[in-house]
């Protein structure tokens, strides 16, 4: 925004030049003229300004309200008269002694460890396909448009025939390791125990994968080949074609990408919500799903609320953290 | 001027980017009317689909505009999504005018302070509360309150069994006992068969089936004045009981510990399950292609002796009832459309549609309730059936107390001990998620 009101500046220089040749009855013109050339961006921004607001901020600070009061049933139909529970939910919420916060610790350190696999293998997968479909070979336009299938299908049809696929007794997926392979004793169980967790993570980077891919794709296609053929000249070979000039020129893609990746999965509600319903089995219980759980299934909404506002201040913290880190390496890289 | 044009691009996407999240967000529809001519009516799913409940809910709402020329605007909402959408309408303020609730979450929402309370005023417009069963108005919300909301179909729960499997296994009559029901399971399941199914992950047949059990070893899972009872011996005999179908005697298939979207209705009508226990299963049977000759129906098991009260309770007060959002614009039309769906012509219709009972006492004496399907399950929800707790924290009970049962059936699916120690350990984690008063 700056940028483009700048460059309105800079721009009605030398226009300003040409106009003081001009008769002084013309100059208030020019000046509203001026005064509209810089507003108007300002202008068009402003519904969605007042859109994001309504959307976003409202809500977010609504919780927070709602996360110091005592929300429960008796109060939903008027939740600006709930009584003030001053810290009490957050109290509640991270007192790791009781069945509350002990369910909320549990369910964090399941969603950071499902967050980093899920990330982890998302960006790995993404990473060696788009590295593979660089080249041109017969059929590649086919194999890019397959990838990205998981990617365009709908959320809810996707999770659901995965459900369909998991279950115990008619599923795809024990129908291939139990009947065909023959893995193990019994067929898994993979919607309800401790299993739970890997059906959910493979249903994530089946569903994330093609994201990574096709930022990683479009990365790829800034970095000039004539770099790849001098140092095929110089006699270095795929490995350290990909190490020293694919990895270092995808840096700011994978950056962002990573980041982004990173907040979807922590925060992802659709995927186990789809595929356990209201109550996950522990092992898969992701933190969206649990504080979900804990508002709209238990009505504590004040509760639930103060779990959302914990939930966003690590996500901040996390997130600033990582802008930093990795913003003063591309500062220190530009010094250098 | 590239760069503002860029701006301009920008700025328009971002709003219409935002418009569009907007309108995705779940944000509740419908809302009260402001002409006395429309009503909006959230139906709960009764049927074999959302798609039946419209051929049969639409004609009978044709007919009320005839009438009263007051047009109807239905919605079918699936179970799956009725308690959230109707938080969501409390907290907004924009709900339908009349909707239906499931009774055991009477309570619960008369203490959100959403719907109308039916005065005697009220109930005179319906004509009057004698003309509704005891037991119905039971679960209508907590004693003492004037209620949340009038019964429209009622169910209980009976054991259907599988005549041609009881028959090849060699069992002459349907168990009225449990030990008589594992016995007849253990003889279906040497023939290959499963002997009873269960919803082991659909959180609300776990309460309706625990409660019961709880009311025949002598626990309520509340105390009297309302709080939480989770961990009482008879509470934890009965979870354990329940779950030890799975766990000890087998007669349950381990895959059912995964079932929420009553795949055990299709067990039994393929004939691989050779009993149920289920509230009005007529209906889904003959769907899923059963004949009704092939299922027999008796009164659910007891410990010992006949059904009755107290500890001889075999079934919870089932049903849906009707309520009237408390703000809605028209009050007046809402309240003829409660009288019309409880009149004894649409009562008799409308139940008859769905295999379900009439809780109006004049419409039960139709023929159609006298059959030994329907008679079963009439005369249970009269003699033996208890409404579940009428506390504001049921809808939380059946959440953490059903969440509780899931995951034992679990640890049971996957072999792993049910105890009387792990089961008085769920519980407990249970009792302590519920919000403190």
């Amino acid at each position: 925004m700056t940028i483009t009101v700048a460059s309105r500046h800079d721009k009605s220089g030398p226009g300003a030049q040409r106009q003081q040749d001009r008769p002084g009855a013309r100059r208030t013109t020019r000046r509203s003229g001026r005064l509209r050339h810089v507003s108007l961006p300002y202008l068009l921004l402003l519904p969605a300004l007042l859109l994001e607001l309504l959307v976003h901020l409202v809500p977010m600070l609504m919780g927070i309200v709602m996360s110091f009061r005592e929300l429960t049933q008796f109060y939903i139909s008027n939740w600006s008269e709930a009584p003030w529970a001053g810290l009490g939910n957050f109290r509640m919420a991270v007192d790791f002694d009781a069945p509350v916060g002990q369910a909320l610790l549990k369910s964090f350190l399941t969603t950071c460890l499902f967050t980093v696999c899920s990330v982890a293998l998302c960006w790995l997968i993404g990473t060696a396909a788009a590295v593979f479909l660089q080249e041109r070979f017969r059929g590649r336009g086919l194999l890019r448009t397959l990838f990205l299938v998981p990617y365009a299908l709908p959320v809810y049809a996707a999770v659901i025939t995965w459900v369909f696929m998991f279950q115990r007794d008619n599923g795809l997926v024990n129908h291939v390791l139990h009947d065909q392979l023959g893995i193990g004793g019994d067929p898994a169980f993979w919607l309800v125990g401790d299993n739970a967790f890997w059906a959910l993570l493979t249903v994530s980077v089946w569903k994330g994968w093609p994201f990574a891919f096709l930022t990683l794709m479009a990365g790829l296609q800034n970095i000039p080949r004539d770099m790849y053929e001098a140092a095929a000249l110089d006699g270095a070979g795929v490995w350290k074609q990909i190490r020293h000039i694919t990895l270092p020129s995808l840096r700011p893609v994978n950056q962002v990408l990573v980041l982004v990746l990173f907040l979807w999965t922590f925060n992802d509600f659709n995927t186990p919500f789809v595929l356990f319903g209201k109550a996950a089995p522990e092992s898969a219980d992701l933190i969206s799903l649990h504080i979900y759980q804990s508002s709209f299934q238990t009505w504590n909404f004040g509760t639930g609320s103060a779990m959302s506002v914990l939930l966003l201040l690590f996500l901040l913290v996390v997130t600033g953290v990582y802008l930093l880190v990795t913003s003063r390496g591309r500062k220190a890289k530009a010094r250098a | 001027m590239r760069r503002f044009r860029a701006a301009v691009t920008g700025a328009v996407t971002l709003s219409l980017a935002f418009a569009a999240t907007a309108c995705g967000g779940g944000s509740a529809t419908g809302g009260g009317d402001d002409s006395p001519k429309t009503l909006t009516y959230w139906a709960s799913n009764q049927g074999a689909s959302i798609e039946v409940d419209k051929k049969v809910l639409q004609p009978e709402l044709d007919k009320f505009e005839k009438q009263t020329g007051i047009k109807v605007k239905l919605e079918v909402v699936p179970w799956s999504d009725l308690l959230n959408r109707i938080l969501t309408a409390t907290t907004s303020g924009q709900g339908p005018d009349v909707l239906n609730i499931g009774n055991t979450w009477s309570a619960s929402l008369q203490a959100s302070g959403a719907l109308l309370p039916w005065d005697e005023k009220n109930f005179d417009r319906i004509g009057g509360r004698d003309r509704f069963v005891e037991s119905a108005l039971g679960s209508t919300g907590a004693p003492g309150q004037d209620p949340a909301a009038v019964p429209l179909y009622s169910m209980a729960y009976a054991l259907y069994y599988n005549k041609k499997l009881f028959a090849e296994a060699g069992i002459a009559e349907p168990p009225a006992t449990w030990d008589e029901l594992v016995t007849a399971g253990k003889k279906l399941t040497a023939k290959g068969k499963n002997g009873i199914g269960v919803e082991g992950s659909n959180l609300s047949n776990n309460i309706h089936q625990v409660f019961v059990l709880g009311k025949q070893h002598g626990a309520d899972f509340f105390t009297p004045d309302g709080k939480p009872d989770f961990t009482s011996d008879g509470a934890v005999a009965a979870v354990k009981q329940y779950v030890d179908l799975m766990a000890k005697h087998k007669i349950v298939a381990p895959g059912n510990a995964e079932y929420a979207q009553n795949q055990s209705l299709s067990d039994f009508s393929k004939g691989k399950t050779g009993m149920l226990l289920w509230q009005t299963a007529s209906a889904t049977f003959k769907a899923q292609g059963m004949k009704d000759e092939d299922w027999g129906v008796a009164p659910a098991p007891v410990q010992s002796g006949e059904p009755g009260t107290g500890t001889a309770t075999n079934s919870m007060v089932a049903g849906i009832n009707m309520g009237v959002f408390k703000n809605t614009d028209n009050l007046d039309g809402a309240l003829k459309f409660v009288n019309f769906m409880t009149s004894d012509a649409e009562q008799k219709i409308l139940n008859k549609a769905y295999g379900s009972i009439p809780p109006v006492k004049t419409a039960q004496s139709d023929p159609a309730f006298g059959a030994p399907a329907v008679a079963v399950l009439r005369d249970t929800l009269a003699t033996s059936a208890t409404a579940l707790p009428q506390v504001p924290e049921e809808s939380q009970f059946e959440t953490v107390v059903g969440t509780a049962v899931k995951e034992l059936f679990a640890d049971a699916a996957a072999g792993r001990a049910v105890t009387e120690q792990s089961v008085r350990e769920k519980l407990e984690k249970a009792q302590q998620q519920m919000p403190k008063k």
